[in-house]
Parts: structure tokens; C-alpha cells; sequence
């Protein structure tokens, strides 16, 4: 192994790591976001107190998601010129400007009434203060905006144009790079994705609550509340997913066939694999478990129709950019984890829809089956954790689904890394982050579990005094 | 050099004008979470005094960073790799100390809220260090080649020069934090701070004099621009006057906004030295210019346009919300 291939193959990781570790906070917190506003909104409606009280209990592990997602967010923002030097240089005409919207539009909106709904229980009256969390949604979901606008380019490049003298991307229409379609498959997908995680953690949670056979009212209607969120947000991930990926087939062949696990072309009718077993080296398919006209349906929502596998699409970019980037690319993308993450998110995401059917009919008003059936209540807790996983494995197909661009067909990956910073210094930093996101992580899930260990007694038993609140009136001295 | 380039050369040093005036009795309260603050509940109030507005503060560090990218991505490119184990400290101390706050409210033994306290302090002090040592080093003229990647070796960028930076740095922001609980809270605490605050002055104009040598040592500064750089030399140590008169006198904001303004003073005396370049290298030729680090006409425009419209909409509110925590917190 060279040297120029470990610089590469580190920076990869630790991008690998930095962004999956960040990203479990971040829909984490846009899904929270939009559940504790809804909670809080009912309170306002109602004037019931115990929407008030969920409203705080869910914001506790709204909070510490926050707190764990910006500080993890600062990576995301220096890494770029720390390690994606040439990349930076490449890109910064058009990367750069919606990173510094993103922080001048929503950054300073979601951190300034985060602040103010944190410690403004006791001095606002409810209104205001429901709007400072509507206010903090709506700018983790502006974010989200002007953060996949910029990875929109990178899968779909427009607006540009190559300056000759410099070789440098340079943007010729904002309007195009806003418009791109990419990002409007991409956001409402990441964005529903984001609400499915949020409810299914509250859900997921509040069945454990409800396990322990204590506060069950206040656990049921928590379950109710996120459940609806959860219903929509997964019809609404799966629907987006769907267009995305009829969008790719056209965009991005490469990365369809490979989740599709298809090497050879599928002829029509396109029968789908539920599972394959592949030589990745030799470019083939072993074995597969297949249903007929599937994948036809998937990709052109038609019972027949040709589907492109990757031997013939890797000729075709060889034919196209042979002449820019040599003879020697490699255009074939890692198969085997594109084809099972995409198996992982697109079940994750039926049961997704599933579980929340069931569990609003089991909670219904009246009936008490939810309480009884413990068999359910240990599924939702178990799938706490599930969104995680898919929008993981959701990233892992568009991220390396672009291989070997870190911008589709302009840029290769290791033309983008920075050639001065030394394996020394990369190895000491991934062992860092890994030490530090590890220790995170454990804190995480330990503080997540003593919140419901918990409950939510404390803000019960207080009733319609809040918690201490530190700018409450009577906290100040009087002069 | 274009006007648009200018104009952008000088908005990223308002952003860092920012953060360094805002983050930076962030970081002074921070350091004081170990020092000032002797009890439990000291603590609990030296930590509310920043608790709604450090993460909107830390903001400024963000957009500073993004209009960088956004401008001059060759001076982003550059220094964020070049100083590449500087930042990841950097990065390290700025995620301890900003989950510490969240953290340590839910921690139930005394051991677990002494840790995040720790994490608070220690991240504090060596975030401001870290960026001072950063920014000294930064324009004492680093190895860089004519690709613009800089290779520095540890003596590069540790040396006298950029621990006094740092050591600076962190003073006058442990100096700011301490005027910015003055004004934030009543009792003990307050009258602590002041009393810190006295002989740590006499520590801060040593400091400065011995920086001011060493600037004209090691950078081009006081060559290059003799009288700009003596003024802003001349108005920071004329504002810790200020800020030392404040102390001595008891007026609170006096000593706070010439903390403040001191730390603008250095950031302004950074970027006066800095330009016409971006980055400083050892060989002149291979310096970085403004005229070419910036991104096209095109998106600098743009983004004129879109920050000069959101800029004043987001000021509103920002200043809104201290305005609304306006009080004085009691122990």
C-alpha cells in the first residue's frame, strides 16, 4: 500500500465516521423538533397540562440530542478545508455559499430560540413561547435545506462552469443550483426520514415507560401524538424514496444497478432479488432469490421494461470520461453495501408504516390492548433504534453510490483530499474522534435510558408550577 | 483587488469581531466554572449567566467559518488543513465544553458534575489558547508552498511567539468573562470578579507588552504598516486602561465593552497585518493574496446580497434575546 492510498483510505473513514455519528443527531433532532412543537401546540389548543408536561419531558432528550448534534456539527464544517483541501478549492465557488446561508439563515434561528424556549417557561406567556420551538423546528428543517443543496450538487452537478484558467467549479446560476432536482427528491425524503426518526424514538421510548405499567396515561398519549407524526412521516419516506429512486435509475444508473445487485442487464420482464449472493470481483451474480416484474414496478412503476445492469452502464462511463480521467477508473460502486443498505432502509421503512398502524389501533381510545399486549410494546422499544439504522444505510447508497466522484463526474475522491496533511496526523485523528464519539455515544444512551427511568414524575407531581426555571422571577435579585 | 473582495476580506473579520467579542466571556465564564465559582451552586449561576446564548454565540464561529468557505476558499483550504492538529484540538475542546453544559445538569453524583465541570473549564481555556496560538502563528509566516498547502513542523507553529499569543488570548478572555459576570450577577460572585479582576490587569498590560515586542519580531507588521499597527497597538492597550479604570472604579460596563472591544482590537490588528494577504508564508512569493483567494464575482455578489438582507433580520433577534435575559442572576 502507498502512501498517497492511506492518506485517502483514513480521510474516508474518518469522514465515514464523523458524518454517520453526526448524522444520528441530526434527524434525531429536526424529527424532536417537529413532536415536542406538535405536543406543545396541543397544550396551547387544549390548555391540557399534560401536553405541556410532554412537551418537557421529550424536549429533556430533544435537548441533549441538540447539544451532542451542533457540537458534532462543527466537524462537518471544518473538515472540508481540514481534510477535502483540494476538494475546497475545487468546490468553494459553490459549496461555500450554501454552507454560510445555512449558518447565517438557520444556525442563528435554531440556536437563539432553542435558548429562548429553554429558559423562557416562566417568561413568556404559552403563545410565545410555543413559537420559539416552531421557530427552532423550522430552522433545523431550513438547514437541512441549504445542506443537501450543497450535497445535491455533488450527486448532480448544474449551474456551473469550468473556468479554464483556473480548472476551478465556478456557479453561473444560483437559481439552477436551488432548483436542482435532486434536492427536492433528496429533502422531503431526508426530512420525513428525519420526523420517522423523532416520533419512533418517542414511541419506541414511551412503550418502555408503558412496560413499567407507571404513568400510563401520559405514556399512551405521547404514543398517540408521535404514532400520527410516524404514520405520515413513513408513508411520506417510503413515497419520496420511491421517486428518488425512479429519479436515479435516469441519474445515476450505476448507483440503482448496484442496489439492485444487478450486473447483467434485466431484460423484460425485470424480475427483483429479496436477496443475492454476488462476486464483486468478477462482476457477476451467484445466486438470488427473485420475484417477477418487481423491479419493473420499482423503476418505471410498469410490468416491463429493461433495467441496466452495472457491466454494461461501467462501459458506457468508461466511453464517456475515458478522455478526462483515463483508462484506469474504476466506475464500479461497492455492490454488496449498496444492495443490503438499501434492503435495510426500504424494509426498515415498511415497518415503519406497519408498526404505526398497529400500534394507533391498539392505543385506541377506550381499549386498553396496547397496555396488554407487552409482545408490541417490546417491538416499538426495540425500534428505537431502527431509524437509525436506515438513515444510515441511506447515506451509505447516495454517499458511495457516487464512487469514484466526490462530485459526479467532475471531481474524483482522491483528487480532493488534502495532499499535506500526513498519515501521523490522520491516524492520530481518527483514533480521536473514535475515542471521543464512543464516549459521546455512552453518554448518550446512558443519560437517554435515566430520563425514562425517570419519567416523567418530577414534572407531574410539580403540576402547573414549571421546573425551576433559572430566569424565573423569582431567581432574580430585584434591582 | 476588487471592492467586493475588500468588502468580503473585511466581513470575515467582523464575523471573527464577533465571535471573539461574544465566545469570548463564553470562554472566560467557562474558565471560571473551576476557578471563580467555589460551590455547587456559584456554579449553577456563572453557568446560567451564558446558558441561553453560548450556543448562539458559538454561531458566529460557524458563519465565520462558512464565509470564509464561501469567499475565499483558498484561505479556508489552506489554513484549515495547514493547521490541521491545532484545529482538531480546537474542535475537541469546543465539543467538551458545549455538551458539558447539557451534560452536567443531568449528572447525579458529585463525581459526574465535577467531570463536566472540568470539561467546561479545561475546553474553555483551551479553545481561546488554542485559537490565539492559531492566529499568531498564522501571521508569522508559515512554510507554504505555491500550490498553497502549508507543511508546518511543530516549532512552526509552538513557539514563544505563539504561546504568548495564546497565553494572551485566553487571559483577556478569562478578563472578559469576569466583566461580563460582574454585570450578570449580584452577591458574592460579583464581588469576587471584580476583586480577581484587579491584579489580573496588572498581568494583562505585561502581557501586552511583552506581545507587542514580539510582534515586531516576528511578523512584517510594524514594517509593512508602522502606523496602523502602532495605533491598534496603542488603542489595545489604551482600552485595557479603560477596562482597568472600569475595574478600579466599579463601572461594570465600562470594564466589559473595553474587554470586548480589546479582543476586536486584536482581531482588526490580525487582518490589518494580514492584508493585502491571507495567508503568510516564510518564502513572500508564495503568500496568499486577497485578489487570489476569492471565489468568482458572481457568488461573491450573491452572497453580498443575500447576507446584507439576512444579517440585519437575524441582529433583531439575536440582540432581542439578550435583551430579554437582561437580568442579574442571584446565588
Amino acid at each position: 500500500m502507498n502512501l498517497g492510498l492511506s492518506i485517502l483510505s483514513l480521510a474516508r473513514f474518518q469522514f465515514a465516521m464523523t458524518t454517520v455519528f453526526h448524522f444520528f443527531f441530526v434527524p434525531l433532532s429536526i424529527g424532536l423538533a417537529l413532536v415536542v412543537a406538535i405536543m406543545e401546540t396541543v397544550y396551547v389548543v387544549k390548555k391540557d397540562i399534560l401536553y405541556k408536561h410532554m412537551a418537557q419531558f421529550w424536549g429533556r432528550i430533544f435537548l441533549l440530542s441538540f447539544a451532542v448534534g451542533v457540537v458534532t456539527g462543527l466537524i462537518q464544517e471544518f473538515q472540508f478545508g481540514m481534510n477535502w483541501s483540494d476538494y475546497s478549492r475545487f468546490m468553494g465557488d459553490i459549496f461555500g455559499a450554501p454552507l454560510a446561508i445555512e449558518a447565517l439563515v438557520a444556525f442563528f434561528m435554531e440556536s437563539t430560540f432553542i435558548g429562548l424556549w429553554m429558559f423562557g417557561w416562566d417568561r413568556f406567556n404559552a403563545k410565545l413561547h410555543c413559537a420559539f420551538i416552531w421557530l427552532t423546528s423550522i430552522g433545523t428543517m431550513i438547514s437541512a435545506m441549504w445542506i443537501l443543496a450543497a450535497n445535491s450538487f455533488m450527486q448532480n452537478p448544474v449551474g456551473f462552469m469550468i473556468n479554464a484558467k483556473t480548472g476551478r467549479a465556478q456557479m453561473t446560476s444560483f437559481a439552477a443550483v436551488i432548483k436542482n432536482p435532486q434536492l427536492w427528491y433528496e429533502l422531503p425524503h431526508v426530512l420525513f426520514g428525519a420526523f420517522v426518526t423523532g416520533s419512533f424514538v418517542v414511541a419506541g421510548m414511551a412503550a418502555f415507560g408503558l412496560l413499567k405499567k407507571k404513568n400510563v396515561t401520559f405514556y399512551r398519549k405521547s404514543i398517540k401524538v408521535s404514532l400520527i407524526i410516524g404514520l405520515i412521516a413513513s408513508i411520506g419516506v417510503v413515497g419520496m424514496g420511491d421517486l428518488q429512486t425512479r429519479y436515479i435509475i435516469k441519474e445515476q444508473p450505476m448507483k440503482f444497478a448496484a442496489t439492485e445487485g444487478l450486473y447483467k442487464d434485466s431484460g423484460s420482464p425485470a424480475s427483483w432479488a429479496i436477496i443475492e449472493g454476488m462476486d464483486t470481483k468478477n462482476h457477476k451474480s451467484n445466486w438470488s432469490i427473485e420475484v417477477p416484474y418487481v423491479l419493473d414496478i420499482l423503476s418505471y412503476h410498469k410490468l416491463q421494461g429493461n433495467v441496466k445492469g452495472q457491466n454494461r452502464i461501467n462501459k458506457e462511463l468508461h466511453a464517456k470520461y475515458d478522455k478526462k480521467f483515463g483508462k484506469d477508473m474504476n466506475y464500479y460502486v461497492p455492490t454488496k453495501t449498496l444492495f443490503w443498505s438499501f434492503r435495510v432502509m426500504a424494509v426498515s421503512g415498511g415497518l415503519f408504516a406497519l408498526i404505526a398502524i398497529v400500534g394507533l389501533y391498539f392505543n385506541r381510545a377506550k381499549s386498553t390492548m396496547i397496555e396488554r399486549q407487552r409482545w408490541f410494546l417490546w417491538i416499538m422499544g426495540i425500534c428505537t433504534f431502527l431509524p437509525f439504522a436506515a438513515n444510515t444505510a441511506g447515506w451509505f447508497i447516495t454517499e458511495l453510490g457516487r464512487y469514484p466522484w466526490v462530485v459526479y463526474g467532475l471531481l474524483t475522491i482522491a483528487d480532493a483530499v488534502s495532499p499535506n496533511v500526513s498519515v501521523a496526523s490522520l491516524l492520530f485523528s481518527n483514533i480521536v474522534y473514535f475515542c471521543l464519539f464512543s464516549g459521546l455515544g455512552a453518554v448518550m444512551i446512558v443519560l437517554s435510558r435515566r430520563a425514562l427511568h425517570h419519567g416523567p414524575d418530577d414534572l407531574l407531581q410539580a403540576g402547573d408550577d414549571a421546573p425551576y426555571d433559572p430566569y424565573g422571577k423569582e431567581a432574580f435579585s430585584h434591582e | 483587488m476588487s471592492n467586493l473582495q475588500f468588502l468580503w476580506f473585511v466581513l470575515v473579520g467582523v464575523l471573527f469581531s464577533g465571535f471573539f467579542f461574544l465566545e469570548g466571556f463564553d470562554f472566560g465564564v467557562g474558565m471560571t466554572i473551576k476557578s471563580l465559582a467555589q460551590n455547587r451552586e456559584e456554579r449553577d449561576v456563572v453557568i446560567h449567566t451564558i446558558g441561553p446564548h453560548w450556543d448562539a454565540n458559538e454561531v458566529w464561529l460557524v458563519t465565520a467559518g462558512g464565509a470564509m468557505f464561501a469567499s475565499f476558499p483558498m484561505w479556508y483550504a489552506s489554513l484549515f488543513s495547514g493547521f490541521y492538529l491545532i484545529l482538531l484540538l480546537i474542535l475537541v475542546a469546543l465539543i467538551m465544553r458545549g455538551v458539558s453544559f447539557e451534560f452536567r445538569s443531568r449528572m447525579e453524583s458529585e463525581s459526574g458534575r465535577n467531570f463536566w465541570e472540568w470539561a467546561a473549564a479545561i475546553g474553555s481555556f483551551c479553545a481561546a489558547f488554542l485559537f490565539g496560538m492559531m492566529f499568531t502563528a498564522m501571521v508569522k509566516g508559515m512554510p507554504i508552498n505555491a500550490h498553497g498547502d502549508m507543511t508546518a513542523h511543530f516549532t512552526d507553529y509552538v513557539n514563544l511567539f505563539s504561546i504568548v499569543g495564546g497565553v494572551a488570548v485566553s487571559l483577556l478572555c478569562y478578563l472578559h468573562g469576569l466583566n461580563f459576570i460582574r454585570l450578570k450577577t449580584t452577591g458574592t460572585l460579583r464581588e469576587r470578579a471584580l476583586k480577581w479582576a484587579k491584579p489580573l490587569y496588572w498581568v494583562l498590560f505585561a502581557g501586552e507588552v511583552v506581545f507587542a515586542i514580539l510582534l515586531f519580531f516576528n511578523t512584517d507588521f510594524f514594517a509593512k504598516k508602522p502606523i496602523s499597527t502602532t495605533i491598534l497597538v496603542v488603542a489595545l492597550v489604551l482600552l485595557t486602561v479603560l477596562a482597568t479604570w472600569g475595574v478600579y472604579g466599579n463601572h461594570e460596563w465600562l470594564s466589559f465593552i473595553s474587554s470586548g472591544l480589546s479582543l476586536i482590537d486584536v482581531v482588526v490588528l490580525l487582518f490589518n497585518g494580514l492584508f493585502p494577504r491571507v495567508m503568510v508564508a516564510n518564502n513572500a512569493a508564495n503568500s496568499i493574496l486577497i485578489k487570489d483567494a476569492s471565489n468568482s464575482p458572481y457568488t461573491l455578489h450573491l452572497m453580498t446580497v443575500i447576507s446584507l438582507t439576512v444579517l440585519p433580520i437575524m441582529l433583531v433577534y439575536f440582540i432581542w434575546s439578550y435583551w430579554v435575559f437582561y437580568k442579574r442572576l442571584a446565588s
